[in-house]
């Protein structure tokens, strides 16, 4: 008989009954709404400041500091109500807002707009933001541009003086490098700095939604997101995610990875092997080999966290909480906790021990 | 006056009557002579060719040991070391253009200069008493103040409104900090942790509204901004001083009443000259005046604060005074009062002990360290008041020594700082036109009605030569501008003299632009630039059609300075206008002079064209991208 149990553990353990669930990160996630100090329960973008966090809402700007919320609105200055970019200079401590009505910096208290009247802001929809240096890098819903802290100069960049396409720029990431610029419909753009040069990735089975040859090239033209860190670019689109060292392209698509969705809103590279993706469908973390997804459950809104691994086992984890929505629209670190921007809500994940 | 041995007030008044009879012997001559143009106009006497090299001490400092006195001087482009007790010249260092701001490392061992023309700053080392160093930093620096851990450095900029954050050993820039627009003075806390900026300009507020200002708070060890305490309805913010405890903190500003319509100086009709102190001392910040209900503490400049905290003196650069503050019956005033002060000039007579008269155009002040001598430099004056804190007398005046004649230009400068000529010493030209520019502000003035013809100040750094003047072009040159005009419907008081109208309007006509930052001299065009002239100078638009030449940008702002010096109506007329028809101003510093149009309406140099121009009346730019629009702004902002 001895053997004949040896036999049946063998084999269950070949399909991974036995096994491990990677480790991944557990957090307990505690939300905020409007019932507990939000000014709206819609949040487009969260930037973590230190002990302060900052939320970009669909009604003012809202920065969490000390247990207790303020609201910055236009009439402090904000340009538009709808807040839906943020970044931070991290060398002076100011913030700025990407909004639907132009672009705000927040400095010590005081809020200066540039609207595309007031200013050479090339559009008053400001989808990304990236402190670089003295520059502001700013995508918009007519084309990219620069802003020169130091001699207030602005540069525009369209149709007319890169190889952009469309002019629909959604996401910008800067380094003293390179500059990466989403693209709705047009890929990603690339800006060498030194050399003032363009260069521009396509999805090469074109605008169709085919892929003909995986980890041929970016997985989709219309690219909402982009992440430049550690010399290694990662691409959001609404159709899956890529990843690019530079030489070689790798695509995630749902059926091949742990990816909830392939209609992914935002992507924010921790290093060159992990990334979080802000989906449709939850939130994901990618460590290099393995996934883990937070969400409350599409069947009954319960929370849930799964992880996957690289032979794609996927393993439910018991969690008692999740972030407020499903509807993930952006991410922050702060230390090992993340704060996530949802359709319902802004979510603190606090780390748990695995 | 104080007592100068060659040119003090009897002497000068006879050197005036010498000039006088001189410049009506040689007016002709310099009409004339260099006058030939076709902008010369009668009356109007042209540029002194005399070049006198006065000192303008502008700020102070004492050594640590309190042995030196540093003296800052602006027009000779120099530091003069005195020995503090003899007066005695130690040495005399050359340092850059226009030298602004000063500051000693904490040891005392290094002397920090801002030169504000060529932006660099100039490092002395005082025990050799030479500069060691000259770096570049950023444009129009005006104050700069090291740390006391000897990191870091802060310069504030005036042009770009920040202030950068140095190496202390390098001078390599590490960042820059968002200050109030036209930052430019720098005070560190007594503990060394908080750095307080300061700024000459109102930052942008909305049209026909107070004046913003702030005092941007920057944490040191951090160097980030950390806080800006608002100053409302105050346009024009200088030196801050600290007790030594830290709890008091004081602030010289303007409060200017420009949203009112200016038809008379009483009361403050037009200015008031006040502090803002603040602090634990005194709990919320609380504005209180200087002037007196018949007279003025104009242009507050500097302040310095007793080392026992029992006296506050401010500069008044207008009234030639230094104003003495009793510190514990300005407090007890404020906590036994309700807020605001600042309408009632009566309010002063509660704090302010005696007002010491010094001499043209005090400026910077510093005391010794046990607090008994007080030294103020007389910019306009080339003296150093020494005024003895416990009787409140000018006790001593050091003369540095500058030459024995008041040249043209120097009286005319005398001029037009000096409140003496406004009605109760109220303003002078430099009220508005802070150091000789512009003030950010748009004023409603009487004679064109009550609520009428709202008008923006502009610069006045190269407006020889393009005459006629007032945004109506109703004034024909200068002499007419700066006299019957100014006397009438600002000073309502004394009327100038023959010879001081003359000097006033040969000073201002002597004012070059500053060195233009977006198109340094001798460099080419950037490619935006380019790009921007080319729409400047169009006859035809995008699509092949010729633009008229009053529709070019290039017909109306012709010539050197931008400006055809004819009338034109752009279609930026009002319903408070009781005109369309302007002068095309000239374009020189224009990108420094925000707001915009005759009536200040366009916050930015894009709303000229965004928002103002939407039947291509101010130019043909309608055809225009928002790319091209930022090329012609480029362009412009080299003018």
């Amino acid at each position: 008989m001895k053997w004949l149990f040896t036999i049946a553990w063998l084999l269950l353990a070949g399909t991974g009954a036995f096994c491990t669930p990677p480790r991944m990160p557990h957090f307990r996630f505690e939300n905020f709404t409007t019932a507990n100090g939000l000014p709206n329960d819609h949040v487009f973008a969260v930037l973590v400041d230190g002990d302060r966090i900052w939320a970009g809402t669909d009604n003012g700007l809202a920065l969490y500091e000390n247990h207790a919320w303020k609201v910055y609105t236009t009439a402090d200055g904000l340009a538009h109500r709808a807040v839906i970019s943020l970044a931070l200079d991290k060398r002076t401590g100011d913030v700025w807002a990407g909004t639907m009505g132009g672009l705000s910096r927040i400095s010590g208290g005081r809020i200066d707009s540039f609207t595309q009247l007031n200013s050479g802001l090339s559009n008053d929809v400001v989808y990304g933001i990236s402190i670089e240096g003295e520059n502001v890098w700013i995508a918009t819903a007519a084309g990219a541009c620069r802003l020169n802290l130091q001699t207030n100069q602005w540069s525009l960049y369209n149709e007319r003086n890169t190889p952009m396409v469309e002019i629909w720029s959604y996401s910008v990431s800067a380094t003293p490098a390179k500059v990466y610029f989403g693209i709705w419909g047009s890929g990603v753009l690339e800006y060498d700095q030194k050399t003032a040069q363009w260069d521009k990735y396509d999805d090469p089975d074109g605008e169709n939604e085919m892929v003909l040859f995986k980890d041929q090239g970016l997985i989709h033209e219309i690219v909402t997101s982009v992440s430049y860190v550690d010399n290694v670019l990662w691409a959001a689109t609404y159709f899956g995610d890529s990843h690019y060292d530079g030489r070689y392209w790798h695509n995630f698509l749902v059926k091949d990875s742990g990816l909830p969705s392939n209609f992914t809103n935002q992507v924010k590279g921790v290093d060159a092997n992990r990334a979080w993706f802000s989906t449709d469908k939850g939130l994901a973390y990618y460590d290099g080999v393995n996934w883990a997804v937070y969400r409350p459950s599409l069947k009954d809104g319960k929370p849930e966290m799964t992880v996957r691994d690289a032979e794609g086992r996927v393993t439910s984890i018991p969690v008692t909480t999740a972030p407020a929505h499903n509807y993930i629209l952006g991410i922050d670190f702060q230390g090992d906790d993340i704060w996530v921007a949802t359709a319902k809500g802004l979510s603190h994940g606090i780390r748990q021990r695995e | 006056m104080t007592g100068r041995n060659h040119i003090g007030t009897p002497v000068r008044a006879l050197a005036g009557a010498a000039l006088f009879a001189a410049t009506s012997l040689t007016l002709a001559f310099f009409t004339v002579a260099l006058g030939s143009g076709p902008t010369a106009r009668a009356g109007e006497k042209a540029p002194s060719t005399e070049k006198v090299n006065y000192a303008s001490p502008l700020e102070l400092l004492l050594s640590p040991d309190g042995s030196r006195l540093y003296v800052l001087c602006q027009e000779s482009e120099e530091i003069r070391v005195l020995d503090a007790r003899s007066s005695a010249v130690i040495k005399t260092i050359a340092v850059g253009r226009v030298p602004r701001g000063f500051s000693l490392s904490p040891d005392g061992a290094r002397l920090f200069v801002t030169n504000s023309w060529d932006d660099t700053l100039s490092v002395i080392d005082t025990a050799r008493l030479e500069v060691v160093a000259t770096w570049q930093v950023g444009a129009e620096p005006s104050s700069v103040i090291e740390d006391r851990q000897g990191r870091q450095l802060f310069v504030a900029n005036r042009i770009s409104s920040d202030v950068a954050v140095l190496d202390a050993n390098t001078g390599a820039e590490e960042k820059r900090l968002l200050a109030g627009r036209g930052a430019s003075y720098l005070t560190l806390t007594p503990d060394g942790t908080k750095l307080y900026a300061t700024h000459v300009y109102p930052n942008p507020s909305a049209y026909r509204t107070a004046p913003e200002s702030e005092i941007t708070v920057i944490d040191v060890r951090r160097a980030v901004v950390v806080d800006r305490m608002p100053l409302h309805a105050i346009a024009g913010v200088f030196h801050t001083s600290f007790s030594g405890d830290g709890r008091l903190g004081v602030v010289a500003e303007y409060h200017p009443k420009n949203l009112v319509t200016l038809a008379h100086l009483e009361h403050g009709g037009a200015f008031e000259d006040t502090i803002t102190v603040f602090g634990e001392d005194v709990g919320k910040p609380v504005e209180v005046p200087l002037d007196e209900l018949e007279r003025y503490a104009s242009q507050p400049f500097g302040v310095a604060i007793a080392p026992d905290k029992s006296r506050i003196y401010v500069t008044s650069g207008g009234s030639e005074t230094v104003t003495v503050i009793d510190a514990a019956r300005l407090l007890r005033f404020i906590h036994a009062h309700p807020a605001p002060f600042v309408q009632d000039l009566s309010a002063s007579a509660n704090y302010v002990v005696t007002r010491i008269a010094v001499g043209s155009n005090p400026r910077g002040l510093t005391l010794s360290k046990d607090g008994r001598r007080l030294f103020v430099a007389n910019r306009l004056d080339d003296t150093i008041s020494v005024i003895d804190t416990r009787t409140d007398k000018v006790a001593a005046t050091i003369n540095l020594e500058g030459p024995d004649t008041i040249s043209t230009l120097r009286h005319g400068e005398q001029t037009f700082y000096t409140s003496r000529y406004s009605f109760q010493g109220q303003i002078g030209c430099a009220s508005c036109h802070i150091d000789s520019t512009f003030d950010g502000l748009t004023w409603n003035l009487e004679p064109d009605g009550f609520g009428r013809s709202i008008v923006d100040n502009k610069m006045l750094e190269g407006v020889k030569d393009t005459e006629p003047y007032k945004w109506t072009g109703t004034n024909p040159n200068i002499p007419t501008e700066c006299g019957p005009r100014t006397e009438k419907y600002f000073w309502r008081s004394e009327q100038y003299d023959n010879r001081t109208l003359t000097d006033l309007s040969v000073y201002v006509r002597s004012l070059v632009p500053r060195p233009n930052r977006f198109h340094p001299a001798e460099s080419e065009l950037t490619p935006a630039q380019e790009r921007g002239k080319a729409i400047f100078e169009r006859a035809v638009d995008k699509f092949k059609r010729p633009i008229a030449e009053l529709n070019r940008c290039s017909y109306c702002h012709s010539g050197p300075k931008g400006t055809s010096q004819k009338i034109f109506d752009v279609g930026t007329r009002n319903p408070t206008d009781n005109t369309g028809l302007l002068k095309a101003p000239m374009l020189t510093g224009i990108a420094l002079t925000a707001p915009y149009l005759h009536d200040g309406s366009a916050r930015s140099l894009e709303e000229i064209w965004t928002v103002y121009n939407p039947n291509d009346r101010h130019g043909r730019t309608n055809d225009l991208t928002k790319d091209e629009l930022n090329d012609l702004i480029e362009y412009l902002r080299t003018r």
